[in-house]
This record gives C-alpha cells, sequence and structure tokens, in this order.
C-alpha cells in the first residue's frame, strides 16, 4: 500500500486520518457525555474536561491536515456498480461530517472560552480566546455543541452502516478500501 | 385657571405626602444595588460571586417603619461567579435550574427596626421553584438629598441560606452547604 492516494486506492496517510479520526469522534462523545455527570469530589471531575478539551483541539488540527491532505492528493475514484443516488448521497454525508465536525469543535471552543479564558491542550501550549462575552454564550454553545454532536454521531453511524451494507450485501470493497486491502 | 391647578396639586401634594409612604425604586440603572453571595471552597477558601440582574421597590415612612415592604426580583441565569463554566453549571440542573425555574424573588413579610439602624426582616424567599421564609438582617445605612436633584435610601442585608433548604442537593462538601448572600440596594424616592 503506498501512502499517498491512487485512482483505486487510499493511501495509508488518508486511513490513518480516518480511523484515527473515528477514535477521537467515539472517544470525546463518550467522555463528553460522562464527565458531565460526575460529582464535584470525583478525581475526573476536572480531569475529564481537560482531556476532552485537548482531544478536541488536537482533533481540529488533525481535520485541518486531513482536508490539506485531501485536496494536495487525489480522491479514488467511485465504484462503477454504485448508483447515482449512493454516490450522491456518499457524498452529501461527507461533506456533512466535515462540516458537523468543525462545528461541534468550534462551538466547544466557545464554551470553555466565553469569558475569555484560554483552552489548553496537554499543557503542551494553549488556545487563546476569539470571541467570547457574548450574553449567556457559554450555555447557548453548549447546548449547539451537544445537539450537533449528537446529530455527528448519528450520521456517522449512518456512515458505517452503509459501509456494512457494501461490504455483506453488496459484496464490493467499499469498506476493505478503508483498510487498506 | 392655571394657579387653580397649581394651587389643587399643591393641596393635593400636602394632603397625600403623609398618608402614602414614600416609594423608592432600586437603583438599577446606575447600579447602585448588588446581589451577591459567598460560599465556601471546599472548606479551604471562600468563593464569590453575584447576580447581575435583578430590580425591585420598596416604601418606608419614617414615621411608620413598620409598615416597610420590599419586593426584589432576580433573574438566576445572571448568576456570575468570574468563571463562564462554572456559571454553566450554575445556570444548569445541579444547581439554579433556571430553565425550569427562571425567576427568584423576595417579597418581605415584616420590617422590625431594632434601634441603631438595625432592622430585622422577614420575607419570604423564592428559590429554584421554592418558596421558604427567611430572614435577613438589615443595617439602615442612610437617606437623604443626592447632587442631582433626587432622594435616595440605602440598606445593606445578610442572611445564610442552606442549599438544600432550596431543594439544591449537589454535593460540594460538607463545608459548603450553606451560602452567605450580602445585598446592597439603594432606592431613589419617585
Amino acid at each position: 500500500m503506498n501512502w499517498r492516494n491512487s485512482n483505486t486506492q487510499w493511501g495509508w496517510v488518508a486511513i490513518g486520518f480516518h480511523w484515527i479520526t473515528v477514535f477521537m469522534v467515539i472517544s470525546l462523545f463518550s467522555l463528553g457525555l460522562w464527565m458531565v455527570g460526575l460529582t464535584y469530589y470525583d478525581p475526573w471531575y476536572k480531569q475529564g474536561p481537560f482531556i476532552h478539551k485537548s482531544i478536541g483541539v488536537l482533533l481540529f488540527l488533525l481535520t485541518l491536515a486531513r482536508l490539506l491532505w485531501r485536496y494536495i492528493n487525489i480522491t479514488p475514484e467511485n465504484f462503477s456498480a454504485h448508483t447515482a443516488w449512493e454516490i450522491r448521497a456518499a457524498q452529501v454525508s461527507h461533506v456533512l461530517l466535515y462540516i458537523l465536525l468543525f462545528s461541534v469543535m468550534l462551538t466547544g471552543y466557545l464554551i470553555s472560552t466565553a469569558d475569555g479564558r484560554e483552552v489548553e491542550v496537554f499543557n503542551l501550549f494553549s488556545i487563546p480566546a476569539t470571541i467570547y462575552g457574548i450574553e449567556k454564550q457559554e450555555d447557548i454553545a453548549g447546548e449547539i455543541h451537544l445537539a450537533l454532536a449528537v446529530i455527528l454521531i448519528s450520521i456517522s453511524l449512518i456512515h458505517a452502516l452503509a459501509a456494512i451494507k457494501h461490504h455483506f450485501f453488496d459484496k464490493d470493497s467499499t469498506l476493505k478500501r478503508m483498510i487498506g486491502r | 385657571m392655571k394657579k387653580i391647578i397649581v394651587a389643587s396639586l399643591l393641596v393635593m401634594g400636602m394632603v397625600s405626602t403623609p398618608v402614602f409612604a414614600e416609594n423608592y425604586v432600586l437603583d438599577i440603572k446606575g447600579a447602585h444595588a448588588f446581589i451577591q453571595f459567598k460560599i465556601k471552597h471546599l472548606g479551604y477558601s471562600w468563593l464569590l460571586g453575584r447576580f447581575n440582574k435583578f430590580d425591585g421597590s420598596f416604601s418606608y415612612d419614617e414615621k411608620n417603619p413598620a409598615a416597610a415592604k420590599i419586593v426584589v426580583n432576580i433573574d438566576p441565569s445572571s448568576i456570575d461567579s468570574n468563571h463562564a463554566e462554572r456559571d454553566k453549571h450554575l445556570r444548569g440542573e445541579d444547581f439554579l435550574n433556571v430553565k425550569k425555574y427562571p425567576e427568584a424573588r423576595f417579597v418581605s413579610t415584616s420590617f422590625e427596626e431594632k434601634g441603631n439602624g438595625k432592622v430585622v426582616l422577614r420575607g419570604d424567599l423564592t428559590l429554584h421553584g421554592i418558596t421558604k421564609p427567611i430572614v435577613i438582617d438589615v443595617e439602615h445605612i442612610g437617606h437623604g438629598k443626592d447632587p442631582w436633584g433626587g432622594y435616595r435610601r440605602g440598606f445593606a442585608g445578610k442572611t445564610t441560606l442552606a442549599l438544600k433548604d432550596f431543594g439544591i442537593n449537589y454535593d460540594l462538601g460538607p463545608a459548603s452547604r450553606e451560602v452567605e448572600m450580602f445585598l446592597s440596594i439603594e432606592g431613589i424616592r419617585q
């Protein structure tokens, strides 16, 4: 397997981006839902949000790099067996997933920086606040953050089910291509 | 005709002044009123905060102070502890649940002057959807003309609330079960 994409294959860089994103999104979603229910004396009460924010910022940087990689690289062609609506639906959901990823990360950032505080990333560096001080910013951003995250996970699930359908029912190599085979 | 109107207004003024207590509206525009709270953090330090949005009025008659009345409406979602994420938590279901209970209010039931400017103010506080009688130790700070043609009167009050009395059961630790409230209000006579 090549590190770059070809007309028929994803390269390992693109594949790596995809699966690291899967891992990070699932971690962020579960950690996010779990950490907001923690009690004050829980050792994770501070650690949970700290890790959640740090991973979130790293995912943002990763997604920027991923889009850049997608831009400077070729994209494997669609399978000829796929119908026009399947290709269209896949394209729309891919664009939506990217938009949702960025919106969820942006709204998360707007919660933590609502009062002008920085977001710390694993004590390595921090991201300064840009838009802050809007009335109830943390509450509004918080509600949108959760709602969009749920939509993101739902569309990801449909995306995953579609890949499984291609693998088991259509018996094409849509899924195999994403694991480098 | 003009004289009659002026004369009758004067008479009305003379008649009404002793009958009705003076009414004051809290100086919210000039922000000469504050509702602050403090609660212990872990038992190691004080955490301070305030409510930014509220309004209210009171009546006070020097000849009959026991008839004084005060009403203060507080917007609990305006809680401000100088930390957005904490304020979000405080507004949420673990604490004030401001979506379900968007209003807080204090309505006085009695005003008892103890001399030396000390007052025991009793009333009903509605917070987190629960109404409970509370007692506020009040100090009459002062009153008189302001430099801009108005007349002002101010009080300061202190009280301690147990969070569980108002149905707030989130565990902040044994040292943090009570919150101290401090109110400073200045009314402008209407």
